[in-house]
């Protein structure tokens, strides 16, 4: 393209270096507005001056002036009053002109509705001019407008635009329907738009158009989704097989951002056999190579999800991953670094024996800034086995040194972190006692709280630890959290350390100066537990302590020391087998994220989940979740398409997924969110408390109410068909010749969970069941033995009288098409709601049919 | 997608703001500043590159001091977002030569045209310099680089080398020179950080080369480029986990390496050539990563020896291993001292001009600064130190690890060369000026003691 105008700055440097300055003093001139209007009010005069002159240099100062007006806006002045005398200076051919007054326009015409009226013309005008440039930059400035009563304006343009035989007007056009149907959806939909961007999308030549059209459409049809099926289907053809092997083909035409669009696409395509996996990968294995991390993090979500079923090619992915990854860590800014290196911290986090030998890649380099540091301690500690421990260890007692105090902290914990999951921990004890004497005040408060967590899982090093904890005077213990640790072990081991009576009793003394009730708490328990052992020694410490502790005015204190002196009271043995029982050694320490939500972040691969660590619901508000997100989908289903109310659905939806996700955690894992925080309108869960789930079981039958109502007529004929079902058991047996299962579930609870999200509904229904049934279903345990007997698989179960809650899964005995299902039993009212999506839409009917029969012959036998 | 772009100064200006989707609020750019400005976390003072705030994600790179971020609400590839920040920046510098806050003030209205085309309604449209140059009409108002102190590492070539046209990487890829016609020129430079950690004992506990071939074309009409390295080098070293390997007979073995998108592989793997056109503008051809083992450029010595209970003398030796016609420059050596020093004397070397060292009372650390080291010399620093306090236990505890910052032009540890540049002729009388240049640079050059 040749360049329309070529001219040169005639402006002296003093007068553009004076509007640098006026940007530099924003701040220390406390006139600085009042003379800001004065000179916007100077503009606008010498603007209108200029507006229909056509005398020569003309362009150049108007560009000054443009020029100045910008930079105002820049700064935040308001300089909307020049808005007219920008658009008469508009008439010209001069595209710099051009370009900044559109800026301009664009930037003040959402809120400056009247005036915007005032560019349409001048828009329209361009949207026709020869040069396609112009036309190209005209169109997006009128999309760009954002004023709702002025739709009607842009139909006609878009029309043309997106039929433009200039492949940059095209690009403009496509993505300015997307920013039409954000300024009235119905005027979009209307036009027909997405029709003629999915055209498009199939056949223009130009890449860029079709990534245009590709992100245009997923939005669109993402955002129609929740009103209209047809919008939803066509969301769903978006990763049909034809257009994923389109974009897939055409994937090197591309842009490299334009490939991370359809990467992410086609991450969400479900194959259907294992060649297709190894086609895929294949032909973008040299997407790994890219100089671009976010082309190679696309590649690298792709090649994840799509094995994740077959365990073996799963592991070759790792490995194969792991190279360009390190590469990518390594080159680029300290910032791109960052987000590669998080992505590597999850995948480390998940399979620490695949990195075990690249443990000196997580060394950390003393120029690193902390946030990189501390994720390296952890894959450190992650890593660590028998083979490196010894290595590792040495390497973080060098940062233990280290003069940056944040850092020395992490290392002292990751160290003990590891002494709790090795099963030789004979040097690191000796390691973690050595910095004790290393006499720094936060070296040895944090390595107290790692010795007390130690000594609760290896009570057997109780000698050697005592022996140098003995020799630490408390008084050197500020921090809240290492003198708490220190007084534990002083209650615990009264027997072993000689001089723990006096101790505490010197605690006791200062109990006023002490400050954290955390402490407060843990020396009341430290002296009643001395005293059970060494009584004389210690009872005038405790009186001296529960006379403290009851006039204490922290709540947790005054009850704790109550409690105690009433136990006393009472009985002192018993007291005794309250206070301090026969302890086991703790096996594990709970994770704080359960495995839930690490499995959901697995899911969110190259997003920002990854960096947060916090699954997206937790950090994003619900209409930003993206077009294809996990609870959205689940949502539409719930709803069908009937609407019923909003706020319920959603609610059943985070119910949804929990209950699904819940059934296949392990179960000695504490189900809570940890240290997660609720700050991001997470909701507050916990699977232990009965209170919680009780609260979610009222929403599962309000919910069975809302539906009911709203589909009455059909349900009657359901609830027909369920009684004769239950009825006449003749009925039943007949499909299984038609349909064989395979005894093996074939789907692990994550697949599920991943299937489960891409496949749509092919049958929901309710039926009733026999109450006999119904009886036998104490737990939800007894009803999955019994469907596995008919090759149907328990995936997932929760819930509890009267409602229950089933995922199952089935697959064919011949090929891997699988069916799923959601089951709700309500045992009160004998009802069973349930959903089946299949591989295999046309055999769904079938496998219904079977599923009914297995469920109605429950209790029966 | 994104939802704003904006670049800050270092006080917190707004130098250009382009709000592409209008579902963050305005206030954004002083919201961020004054968290990043102030951030406090887990005893964490720098904020990270991306973080959430009140639902919007904030993300950002660092640029010549200068702050380049974008906001979105949605749940963003963070790659994705940095990597486009990172070349924001790359296509500004391409336009405008060098890239600072007075070339950014100066050409704004050239800056906010190239942010309509890199990005239309937040999604990335395209950052190649080549394509944008056919949307954009401004011209840049080039600083005048002489007259400016050298920045970042356009600089490295400048000093030592006179035959080095040090400011030609700061010309912009469409400004005309004074004299008329461009100049048809080609940089490629091969620069390697390199990264070692020396025991106590003085062994390398870990080593690793990140190198990277960077091409800058000011060719006209993008003729076709193959370039050739070592014929013996080989890529991948299965499991890094034997960092010990033996050096080898010369070859140079990449444990991985990635390529930019420009590049052709076919056939490299027959005899190690890269063709490519290259696009205008600044572009890595080629990053690699090497964890074989290398000769370390400069061998650290540290000695403490107590002198009483309230003193101690330190010894800093330091050797340049690499030949005598090479030379090293701007030399840092740093060494945090115990927290209890109150007074240090130096003892520089006699004669030698261009060496200072520093206690930094704030920190408590030693600095050894030297403006250049020839192959193969030898520098000694002594620094006696004075405590406050009498001094119990271990003194090596307090004190070091010995860090050191250098480049050193024209040298490159991994031997990896490009043996020649052949440029596809139009005419037999084209021949533009080739400039290979290799450069060495610390990233984490650490000696324990």
């Amino acid at each position: 393209m040749v360049k329309l105008v070529n001219f040169s700055f005639t402006f002296s440097g003093t007068r553009t270096s004076e509007i640098g300055d006026g940007i530099n003093y924003r701040n220390a001139n406390p006139r600085f507005g009042s003379i800001r209007k004065g000179e916007v009010s100077d503009l606008k005069m010498q603007l209108r001056g200029l507006a229909g002159s056509r005398a020569p240099g003309t362009d150049d100062t108007k560009r000054d002036l443009f020029k100045k007006v910008i930079s105002y806006m820049t700064i935040g002045i308001d300089v909307s009053s020049v808005f007219s005398e920008m658009v008469m200076c508009s008439a010209t051919s001069d595209i710099v002109l051009k370009k900044m007054c559109y800026l301009y326009v664009g930037n003040y015409a959402k809120h400056n509705p009247e005036l915007a009226l005032l560019t349409i013309n001048f828009l329209q005008r361009d949207c026709k001019d020869e040069d396609p440039m112009i036309r190209g930059l005209a169109l997006r400035s009128l999309c760009s407008l954002g004023v709702a009563n002025l739709v009607e304006y842009l139909v006609g343009p878009l029309n043309n635009g997106l039929k433009d035989g200039n492949s940059y007007v095209r690009m403009v056009a496509a993505v300015g329907v997307l920013k039409l149907y954000h300024i009235s959806a119905s005027t979009c939909m209307d036009a027909d738009f997405p029709a003629l961007l999915k055209h498009l999308m199939l056949k223009d030549k130009d890449a860029q158009v079709v990534a245009n059209c590709l992100t245009s459409l997923q939005e669109i049809w993402s955002l129609e989704a929740s009103t209209s099926e047809e919008a939803a289907r066509e969301r769903e053809a978006l990763l049909s097989k034809p257009i994923i092997y389109y974009f897939l083909n055409r994937i090197k035409e591309f842009s490299e951002w334009a490939q991370c669009i359809v990467l992410e696409l086609v991450a969400k395509y479900v194959i259907s056999d294992s060649d297709e996996i190894f086609d895929i990968m294949n032909l973008l294995e040299d997407r790994l190579q890219h100089a671009n991390g976010a082309v190679v993090l696309a590649t690298i979500k792709l090649f994840l999800h799509l094995t994740l079923s077959m365990n073996d090619v799963h592991q070759q992915v790792y490995e194969r991953i792991k190279a360009p990854l390190l590469t990518l860590v390594s080159s680029g800014s300290p910032e791109q670094s960052y987000a590669v290196l998080s992505h590597l911290h999850l995948l480390v986090m998940r399979a620490p024996f695949i990195f075990s030998s690249d443990y000196k890649h997580f060394y950390c380099q003393y120029n690193e800034p902390f946030y990189v540091k501390k994720l390296k301690l952890e894959m450190l500690t992650a890593v660590a086995n028998e083979s490196n421990t010894y290595e590792i260890v040495t390497e973080l007692c060098e940062y233990v040194a280290n003069v940056d105090i944040p850092m020395a902290r992490e290392s002292i914990r990751a160290v003990g972190k590891i002494a709790l999951q090795q099963y030789d921990v004979n040097a690191i004890v000796d390691r973690l006692l050595q910095f004790l004497e290393m006499e720094k005040e936060h070296v040895t408060a944090e390595t107290l709280v790692l010795v007390k967590d130690l000594l609760r899982k290896y009570p057997q090093w109780s000698h050697d630890c005592i022996a140098v904890v003995g020799n630490i005077s408390s008084k050197n213990i500020q921090e809240p959290k290492a003198k708490a640790a220190l007084i534990w072990m002083l209650g615990e081991y009264a027997q072993d350390m000689q001089d723990a009576p006096y101790i505490l009793e010197s605690l006791v003394e200062n109990w006023d100066e002490e400050h954290s009730a955390e402490v407060r708490l843990h020396l009341l328990t430290a002296v009643i537990k001395c005293f059970f052992r060494r009584a004389p020694e210690t009872q005038k410490a405790l009186g001296a302590a529960l006379a403290a502790g009851v006039a204490d005015f922290h709540q947790d204190v005054h009850d704790r020391a109550l409690f105690y002196y009433r136990l006393l009271q009472h009985d002192v043995s018993v007291a005794e087998r309250i206070v301090n029982p026969p302890k086991q050694a703790v096996s594990v320490f709970a994770d704080t994220q359960n495995s839930e939500i690490k499995d959901r972040i697995f899911d969110e691969f190259n997003s920002l989940s990854v960096v947060y660590q916090k699954p997206s619901y937790m950090f994003t508000d619900k209409e930003y979740r993206g077009p294809f997100a996990f609870s959205e989908e689940l949502g539409n289903l719930s709803i069908g398409t009937e609407s019923a109310d909003n706020i319920v659905a959603a609610q059943r939806v985070e119910e949804n997924d929990k209950d699904l996700l819940l059934g296949s955690s392990e179960k000695e894992e504490s189900p809570g969110f940890g240290n997660n925080g609720s700050a991001y309108n997470a909701p507050s869960y916990d699977g232990s408390t009965t209170g919680a789930s009780q609260a979610q079981l009222d929403l599962v039958s309000l919910d069975q109410l809302s539906t009911v109502n709203t589909t009455s007529s059909s349900l009657a004929i359901d609830e027909l068909l369920g009684l004769g079902m239950s009825a006449g058991p003749s009925l039943a047996p007949l499909p299984s010749a038609a349909l064989k299962l395979s005894a093996k579930a074939g789907l692990d609870p994550n697949n599920f969970q991943q299937k489960w999200r891409q496949l749509a509904v092919s049958i929901s229904q309710e039926i009733s069941i026999d109450p006999r049934g119904v009886a036998a279903m104490t737990t939800p345990q007894a009803l999955s033995r019994h469907m596995q007997s008919h090759s149907i698989h328990c995936i997932a179960s929760g819930g509890q009288a009267p409602n229950f809650k089933f995922f199952f899964v089935a697959q064919k005995a011949d090929e891997p098409s699988a069916y799923l299902v959601e089951c709700i039993i309500n045992s009160s009212s004998c009802k069973v709601q349930f959903k089946i999506k299949a591989d295999d839409q046309n055999t769904s009917q079938t496998f219904s049919e079977m599923f009914q029969s297995a469920l109605s012959s429950f209790g029966l036998a | 997608m994104i939802s704003q772009f904006f670049v800050l100064s270092q006080r917190g200006d707004n130098i250009v703001f382009r709000d592409y989707r209008g579902d963050v609020q305005k206030a954004s750019a002083e919201i961020f500043f004054r968290k990043v400005k102030f951030w406090k976390e887990d005893g964490n003072e720098e904020a990270p590159p991306v973080f959430n705030l009140d639902g919007v994600n904030y993300f950002h790179v660092k640029v010549v001091g200068l702050l380049f971020v974008a906001t979105t609400r949605n749940n963003l590839s963070p790659s994705l977002a940095l990597e486009l920040l990172q070349r924001i920046a790359r296509v500004i510098k391409d336009y405008l030569g060098l890239l600072n806050e007075e070339s950014l003030r100066k050409n704004f209205v050239l800056v906010y045209e190239l942010l309509d085309e890199v990005v239309d309604f937040g999604y990335v449209q395209t950052t190649s310099t080549e394509v944008l140059k056919s949307y954009i009409f401004n011209e840049p108002i080039v600083l005048d680089a002489s007259r400016l102190p050298p920045l970042g590492p356009a600089s490295l070539f400048m000093q030592g080398n006179k035959r080095m046209p040090g400011t030609a990487v700061t010309k912009s890829v469409v400004a005309h020179e004074p004299g008329g016609r461009k100049r048809e020129e080609i940089f490629v430079d091969i620069i390697e950080k390199i990264s070692v950690t020396f025991s106590s004992s003085g062994y390398i506990l870990t080593s690793e080369i990140d190198g990277t071939i960077q091409m800058k074309s000011y060719l006209t009409g993008n003729p076709e480029i193959k370039l050739a390295l070592n014929d013996d080098l080989s890529i991948g070293r299965g499991s890094i986990s034997n960092y010990s390997g033996s050096s080898g007979a010369g070859a140079v073995i990449l444990d991985d390496c990635n390529f930019h998108e420009s590049v052709h592989l076919d056939s490299f793997d027959v005899d190690r050539t890269l063709t490519l056109v290259p696009s205008d503008g600044e572009f890595p051809v080629m990053n690699y990563r090497i964890t074989q083992e290398f000769k370390p450029p400069f061998i650290i010595n540290t000695l403490i020896e107590e002198a009483g209970s309230l003193k101690a003398e330190v010894v800093l030796k330091i050797r340049a291993e690499f030949p005598s016609s090479i030379t090293a420059n701007t030399i840092l050596v740093e060494m945090p001292l115990p927290s209890c020093t109150t007074r240090v004397n130096f003892e520089l070397e006699s004669g030698i001009v261009g060496q200072t060292a520093d206690f930094k009372e704030s920190n408590k650390k030693l600095e050894w600064n030297m403006k250049k080291i020839v192959g193969g010399s030898e520098h000694t620093l002594r620094a006696k130190l004075n405590f406050s306090q009498e001094w119990h236990g271990n003194i090596t505890k307090e004190a070091g690890p010995v860090s050191m910052t250098f480049t050193i032009p024209m040298y490159n540890p991994s031997r990896l060369q490009v043996k020649y540049l052949q440029i596809a002729k139009k005419t037999k009388a084209y021949n533009p000026y080739r400039w290979v240049r290799y450069v060495t640079q610390a990233n984490s050059y650490v000696a324990r003691i």
